[in-house]
């Protein structure tokens, strides 16, 4: 035999391979390995279609002139572009911000604007001043993902409301608001995606967008307006921000990752004066200031560039792929239904009845083509039967290419259902996120 | 020593894949050896003509990787690889074929039966549901005839459960593996070497709370291990002939991880064969090593050695 000392008693010491799991946090023990975000490791590769990634399609920016901007930056500005900066963002950009608001109806001043690293970390900084453990949440029934992940790691109780073709349903959140306060719940936020929804795709009507601001208003609840897409319309002007309506009501998340590019990681927060301060410390402590090379990189964008031609040239791209992505669906998978966005990046699919997004994600991969399970957008396990469909990245030829892979899973599963019944389709319910590159 | 390692692939194992490949590159990088990680795709075979190698090490888990595919590959270029050849890999990754030719040898392994899904259509669902649950009882196992990880197996308690269990293992590929569940000692055995010169390592015992699915194999914390395992001299005796017979009668070469359970009468159970075993930070084999106080690093050069001196198949 080898070595082993014999009889190695039952009351020997084990290990866990982590010395430090008595250390953890409670909320660290309930995090899972899941075997589902493992799978998404085969996405990245080219022989697989990915229509699950929420990446811009930036092949048509003037990287030569970019890169000679960047190059100017560092050599004429770099002792500023290469060192620490203010913790609230640079003054410049803060101004320019203002001015790319106004396109949405926002009167802001540079002041209650902060800088952030990407829109992510608006949601963290934002969640991180208002949210005790237990709070409610209130989200839209899906949500964005990467919010969903900042808000548990919080421990906020995030209750969902419904949508429609319009958007969040104000009886829906008028209802949920009287329940929550009935039970003694304490709502800090709703958090709303109001433009080409991630993942719904739809957009809250001009009708419901009072609605919801007095709604919000009569509950004393704030409103967490998270906005990417605003500006990626394709047949209308951009719909005015909630924050447009109740400067103290909202705080409002921005990005230039869609509308530029996400490589740079810079978003904002415009916040009411109170609020942004707290802010301004929360994001200090994180990450002492953003980075001023991407802050300098972003402004100077704006500056010397078409950047609203751009946006432009960007809409006619997405456009172009939303039109493969639906022509695609009613040629392949006439069985499921969907929604038809105006803009942003995302198709949410409903799948035959019977069929489980989730589970039929490993058949997925075996035929060669990605996406995001439903579920992914739900705190309460809901969503299996539906799946987001990216449209953004991939070419119109490889998208289509990705729905008719996806044609053969959807049979295959729909052959499981017949076999066995829809009850034995149906995954457990767990929550399961992605992997962020993904959301 | 020009060494490639091949990890990845387009299996659900990838990330697993990737993980051990990095493992064993930093293993062998730390030592100061000539290696290149190496994903297997169009790009591959430019890459072994583009300069010599002296080995390859194939780290790709899941289809491809462990069913003689890339194996056959090396073969036919004339490439000298660490593993199992091909055609011993193709019986030893097809679990129902793997079984039959241990129980032929009289190596213990749980009562199976092996179904496609097209089965559960021709005859019917509900019928055959009936027949695996008046024949095994519960509770049993459902797996993927083909795969690893865990992926796509259910310890089914319930025999409502049965159905799921079925669709989930059928997610993965169209053959499911149903055999009695075993209860006793859980172990995983490192094997080195081939033939009569295959030796083991310590076992590794393995204590899960609830099932030793994906999360708890790979997410550290939830499961105990006991390198070596709390075992009698005789368990211990015992699970080295079952495992080292089993290496010997599949044929495999160089390393293999074999995961047996010791039931109550004492009678071993191989449950599963590994050609190309998890070598990640939280794996079994690299335990087994650490507990036989190897160097893992060393260890890996040995192998390396071994497979370059044997030439190409």
């Amino acid at each position: 035999m080898n070595e082993s000392t014999p009889d190695v008693p039952r009351t020997a010491e084990g290990t866990r391979l982590d010395p430090w799991f008595d250390a953890y946090a409670a909320r660290a023990h309930r995090m899972r390995a899941s075997e589902i975000r493992a799978l998404f490791a085969v996405a990245s590769r080219p022989e697989v279609v990915s229509l699950a990634g929420g990446m811009p399609y930036i092949g048509g920016l003037p990287l030569g002139d970019i890169g000679e901007m960047m190059r100017r930056i560092v050599t004429e500005r770099g002792e500023v572009a290469l060192q620490y900066g203010s913790g609230q963002g640079d003054e410049q950009l803060r101004e320019q911000i203002t001015q790319v608001m106004a396109l949405e109806g926002i009167n802001a001043h540079p002041d209650d604007v902060v800088v952030t690293t990407g829109s992510q970390q608006g949601l963290d900084i934002v969640t991180n001043i208002f949210i005790d453990p237990g709070d409610v949440i209130v989200a839209e029934a899906p949500s964005y993902v990467g919010a969903l992940g900042v808000f548990r790691a919080r421990e906020a109780d995030v209750v969902h409301v419904a949508m429609d073709a319009e958007g969040l349903i104000p009886a829906a959140l008028e209802e949920t608001l009287v329940s929550l306060k009935a039970a003694g719940r304490r709502v800090k936020f709703l958090y709303t995606v109001p433009n080409y929804h991630n993942p719904a795709g739809v957009t809250l009507s001009a009708e419901r967008r009072p609605q919801i601001v007095d709604i919000c208003h009569r509950h004393n609840v704030l409103i967490l307006e998270d906005n990417p897409y605003g500006l990626l319309g394709f047949d209308r002007e951009p719909m005015p921000a909630l924050r447009s309506l109740s400067p103290e009501g909202v705080i409002y998340l921005g990005s230039f990752s869609k509308t530029f590019a996400p490589g740079y990681r810079v978003g904002w927060a415009l916040a009411p004066h109170a609020v942004r301060e707290k802010l301004v410390l929360a994001s200090e402590a994180a990450i002492l200031s953003p980075s001023n090379m991407s802050q300098m990189a972003i402004s100077s964008y704006l500056d010397h560039f078409d950047w609203q031609g751009q946006i432009k040239a960007f809409r006619e791209q997405y456009r172009e792929r939303r039109d493969a992505m639906i022509t695609s669906l009613q040629e392949y998978i006439p069985s499921a239904t969907w929604n038809v966005p105006d803009g942003g990046f995302y198709v949410w699919v409903k799948l035959p009845e019977g069929l489980d997004s989730k589970s039929m994600l490993p058949r997925a991969v075996t035929a060669r083509v990605a996406y995001v399970a439903g579920t992914a957008f739900f705190t309460d396990g809901s969503g299996a039967d539906h799946m987001r469909l990216s449209y953004c990245y991939p070419t119109p030829e490889r998208i289509r290419e990705g729905v008719k892979r996806l044609a053969t899973v959807v049979d295959a599963e729909l052959e499981t259902v017949r076999i066995f019944g829809a009850a034995a389709t149906t995954s457990e319910i767990s929550v399961d996120f992605p992997s962020p590159d993904l959301a | 020593m020009e060494v490639m390692i091949l990890a990845g692939g387009l299996s659900h194992e990838r990330d697993v894949s990737l993980r051990s490949g990095r493992r064993v590159f930093d293993a062998l990088r730390d030592l100061g050896d000539n290696v290149t990680l190496h994903d297997v795709d169009s790009s591959l075979i430019p890459a072994l003509h583009s300069r010599p190698i002296d080995v390859v090490w194939p780290i790709v888990h899941g289809a491809s990787g462990e069913d003689g595919s890339l194996q056959g590959l090396l073969e036919m270029l004339g490439v000298p690889y660490v593993g199992t050849a091909a055609k011993e890999a193709r019986v030893a990754w097809v679990k129902p074929v793997a079984k039959s030719v241990l129980g032929r040898a009289g190596i213990a392994t749980p009562d199976f039966v092996t179904l496609p899904q097209s089965l559960f259509r021709e005859v019917g669902a509900e019928q055959v549901l009936g027949a695996i649950s008046s024949h095994f009882g519960l509770p049993v196992v459902v797996k993927p005839a083909r795969g690893g990880s865990a992926l796509g197996v259910t310890l089914v308690t319930r025999p409502e459960d049965l159905a799921h269990a079925l669709v989930h293992c059928f997610a993965y590929g169209d053959i499911a593996l149903i055999e009695r569940a075993v209860s006793g000692i859980e172990v995983a055995v490192a094997v080195l070497g081939e033939g009569d010169d295959a030796r083991t390592l310590p076992a590794v015992e393995i204590v899960c709370d609830g099932p030793y699915d994906y999360d708890a194999r790979y997410n550290p914390g939830r499961v105990e291990y006991f390198a070596p395992a709390r075992l009698t001299e005789l368990q211990a005796d015992a699970v080295e002939r079952a495992v080292l017979a089993s290496h010997r009668e599949l044929g495999l070469r160089d390393l293999s991880r074999i995961d047996v359970i010791i039931a109550e009468d004492g009678t071993v159970n191989v449950i599963d064969i590994n050609v190309a075993p998890g070598l990640t930070e939280v794996s079994l084999f690299p335990q087994a090593v650490a507990a036989a106080g190897l160097d893992l690093g060393q260890l890996y050069r040995e192998i390396l050695s071994r497979a370059a001196a044997r030439g190409a198949a």
